[in-house]
């Protein structure tokens, strides 16, 4: 899973049936001590994220198994909200 | 599977309800020489790994096995504590 930032939120009036209430977030890559890193990615968030809050994004065809999210054109879920990191090194 | 380190942990109460029990513990990809390559990632915890340990971990969709008949969406679990590896020098 990759750390991310919410920076904003992807409107889309057509899209693929199976994403028709799914809510879109623009997430911005982070590193472990919170500094940007470069990229984007829309991720369908199945946690309630908000703005600015640090979350978990799960990649690749396991986003599919995110809750609500099975046979979902999706390779990307928000999984988790994080609350703190602690990193040693 | 990749050889990474783990560096730190990560605390999440909002999250999967597959996820819930689940150690989530930042890792750092490393080679074979121990140096750090790449970027850290998070990745679940099946072995039972702590920060400063050596471990190997599977990503994609396998990532989601150790946790079967569970649906837990991994792509990236560690599952394996590494005692030691070995590297072959060739002349």
């Amino acid at each position: 899973m990759i750390l991310g930032r919410v920076v904003g939120t992807v409107v889309a009036t057509r899209k693929d049936e199976r994403l028709l209430g799914a809510k879109l977030l623009l997430v911005r890559t982070i590193d472990p001590r919170g500094k940007d890193e470069a990229g984007y990615t829309v991720a369908v968030d199945t946690v309630d994220a908000g703005v600015n809050e640090r979350v978990l994004v799960v990649t690749g065809s396991s986003a599919r198994m995110a809750s609500g999210l099975k046979d979902s054109p999706v390779d990307a879920a928000i999984v988790g909200i994080v609350d703190a990191v602690e990193v040693t090194d | 599977m990749h050889l990474a380190r783990v560096i730190g942990t990560v605390v999440a109460t909002r999250k999967d309800e597959g996820l819930t029990g689940v150690k989530l513990l930042i890792v750092q990809p490393l080679t074979t020489d121990h140096a750090a390559v790449g970027k850290p990632l998070v990745a679940l915890d099946s072995v039972g790994a702590g920060t400063g340990e050596d471990v190997f971990y599977v990503r994609g969709r396998e990532a989601a096995f150790p946790f079967l008949p569970a649906d837990v969406p991994a792509d990236a679990t560690i599952v394996g504590i590494v005692d030691h590896w070995y590297v072959e020098k060739t002349p």
